[in-house]
């Protein structure tokens, strides 16, 4: 696909999701409410909330959602697997994990984020060190290894919130499953977004190769090891920051990148920066379903990401089986 | 010219020596074969060669550099390898495969460009894919994925090709195109290649020089009148052969 008309598509798409999503709440919206945003009138009651209650919000789902499926799209790279994803290998537990100890320690700001990333990292350092077989990642051992290391977290998390004090219990699903209703404008999550996309780019070509295999991308000159401890790193950076902002979100990571290379995009180049921007929609668009779908109520978000990334998973498991079985 | 320089080069896996205080130099021009049993250590010695593993002792020197300190992509420039096996995980095109050879030669921002598609373009045709460069590489038959990792290898253009059985699931006129392909190349660009192969006779008539691996640490190398007599292959190959005289030279059969 060309890179041109699928960059316009994905931004008219951004811009749409973003439109709908702080059109659409509770409040009654409409065209002069927006143009009285950009007016700048600062008085009138649908500026406000169009400003104060839902801008927030929309900004959090659409960085969030970036920063997943771009740190899905890094991990299946390095795993070369397209079943990675950071909440069903238990990146995201570790990190939601990482953050909620120091929370219950009463420390906050650049303790969480540190928190959150050490244990993204560790996370990321245990799956892919214990499913690391002869010379390549078995896929069975790496999924069951992600698996477990994930509902181990799930079990580390109700431990810290069995052990908090009651009112923190509300929060239980906000860890476990994510959600978007305490979200603030997520400053740190588009400075991390920023200086990621470059990084997606400068790496690109070496990850396509890598695509290959790791053999065959030493003996193109990638040097293999630099290049997936970044990767480590960035995923965890990536993930860590979205559990911070919205908690565990899954699939996000798993379903954007899929989507897209059904349309035809398979250079990294062009695949990461698009994950980012679909991957932004993809939330956004989830999120105010989330909210608006059992209004008064609000859903978490993770339970309409997990609604379509369940099923895609299993059908990517069912398909990997199929084309193994075919091989031998 | 020299190309490159293995001396007292001791490489094993596992428990397995593969050769002990092999000297082993390849100048270009030479087209060396690397003959053994399976499990003797021939892909073993390749990747060794290639800088993909690390030998127990002993050096690997390019000119006046050793291996391990040219930076990755210099490296790729001058040595290329094609692999035993390759890795499709992520749907690829033809062309796109093929282009991957071009990596040592771009800057890490720089994109591929025209030049770069058609030297790519150029490689296909050589290997006679030129028909196919918008299939994914997943639906290719064995024989034309391993056309196109010799076209990769082209494209990468390396000074010593180190071709890891390059006619494995190939046909015979295959077998003979690529391997006709490659000496064709190399000559015309002063190259040099070592191939692993298990065909004693293709090995015998594309290969000047031979490396024997007894899977036990012990090596032989010389030219064919050199080595490769009936007593020696029938240790090497732990079989009994059989020599016919052909038009071409000596056939071996085994018995």
């Amino acid at each position: 696909m060309r890179p041109f008309p699928l960059f316009a598509g994905l931004i008219l798409l951004a811009l749409t999701a973003l439109f709908v999503s702080l059109m659409t709440g509770s409040i009654d919206t409409g065209w002069h409410d927006l143009a009285s945003v950009i007016t700048g009138n600062e008085q009138a009651l649908g500026t406000r909330v169009i400003l104060d209650l839902r801008w927030p919000r929309s900004a959090a789902a659409f960085v969030t959602g970036a920063l997943l499926a771009l740190a899905g799209g890094f991990m299946q790279v390095l795993l070369r697997n397209p079943l990675a994803d950071p909440y069903v290998l238990g990146v995201s537990g570790g990190a939601a994990t990482g953050a909620l100890l120091v929370l219950l320690l009463g420390l906050g700001g650049i303790w969480l984020q540190g928190a959150a990333f050490t244990g993204a990292l560790l996370s990321m350092l245990l799956v892919f060190g214990l499913s690391h077989g002869h010379g390549s990642w078995s896929m069975n051992r790496l999924l069951l290894t992600g698996v477990v290391i994930a509902a181990g977290w799930g079990a580390v998390i109700g431990f810290l919130l069995a052990l908090s004090p009651e009112q923190n219990l509300r929060g239980m699903l906000f860890w476990l499953m994510g959600d978007l209703s305490y979200a603030t404008s997520p400053v740190s999550g588009f400075v991390v977004l920023l200086a990621g996309l470059p990084a997606a780019l400068m790496l690109g070509r070496s990850l396509n190769i890598m695509a290959h295999g790791e053999l065959t991308a030493a003996s193109l000159g990638v040097s293999v090891h630099a290049l997936r401890r970044l990767v480590y790193v960035i995923a965890s950076v990536f993930t860590a920051t979205a559990v911070t902002i919205a908690g565990t979100i899954g699939f996000v990571g798993l379903i954007v990148p899929h989507m897209l290379r059904l349309l035809g995009v398979r250079d990294h180049r062009i695949l990461l920066p698009a994950s980012a921007l679909l991957g932004g929609s993809m939330l956004l668009v989830a999120d105010t379903l989330a909210r608006t779908l059992l209004e008064p109520r609000q859903l978490p978000v993770g339970i309409l990401t997990a609604l379509v990334g369940v099923p895609a998973f299993l059908y990517l498991l069912y398909q990997a089986r199929e084309r193994h079985g075919r091989e031998g | 010219m020299r190309l490159i320089d293995a001396s007292r080069l001791d490489v094993s896996i596992g428990a397995v020596s593969i050769c002990r205080k092999l000297d082993l130099h390849i100048d270009n021009g030479q087209h060396w074969c690397i003959l053994g049993r399976n499990g003797s250590g021939k892909t073993t010695l390749l990747h060794t060669l290639a800088g993909l593993h690390k030998p127990d002792s002993g050096t690997v020197m390019l000119g006046g550099n050793s291996l391990h300190s040219l930076p990755g992509r210099a490296l790729a420039k001058r040595i290329g390898i094609l692999l035993q096996d390759h890795l499709d995980t992520f749907p690829a095109t033809v062309m796109e495969t093929a282009l991957i050879g071009r990596h040592p030669y771009l800057g890490p921002l720089q994109w591929e460009g025209p030049e770069d598609y058609t030297l790519a373009l150029e490689a296909l045709q050589a290997v006679e894919l030129e028909q196919m460069t918008d299939r994914n590489v997943a639906t290719l038959s064995g024989g034309e994925r391993r056309r196109l990792g010799i076209a990769t290898l082209l494209v990468q253009d390396p000074a010593l090709l180190l071709l890891d059985e390059p006619t494995n699931h190939l046909d015979i006129h295959h077998q003979v195109r690529m391997l006709d392909l490659l000496a064709e190349r190399s000559h015309a660009g002063d190259k040099a290649m070592l191939l692993a192969l298990h065909d004693l006779n293709l090995a015998l008539r594309y290969c000047d020089h031979f490396l024997l691996l007894f899977g036990n640490g012990e090596t032989l190398q010389g030219t064919a009148d050199e080595v490769l007599t009936q007593s020696v292959l029938e240790r090497l190959y732990g079989h009994p052969l059989q020599c016919l005289q052909a038009a071409r030279g000596p056939v071996w059969l085994p018995e």
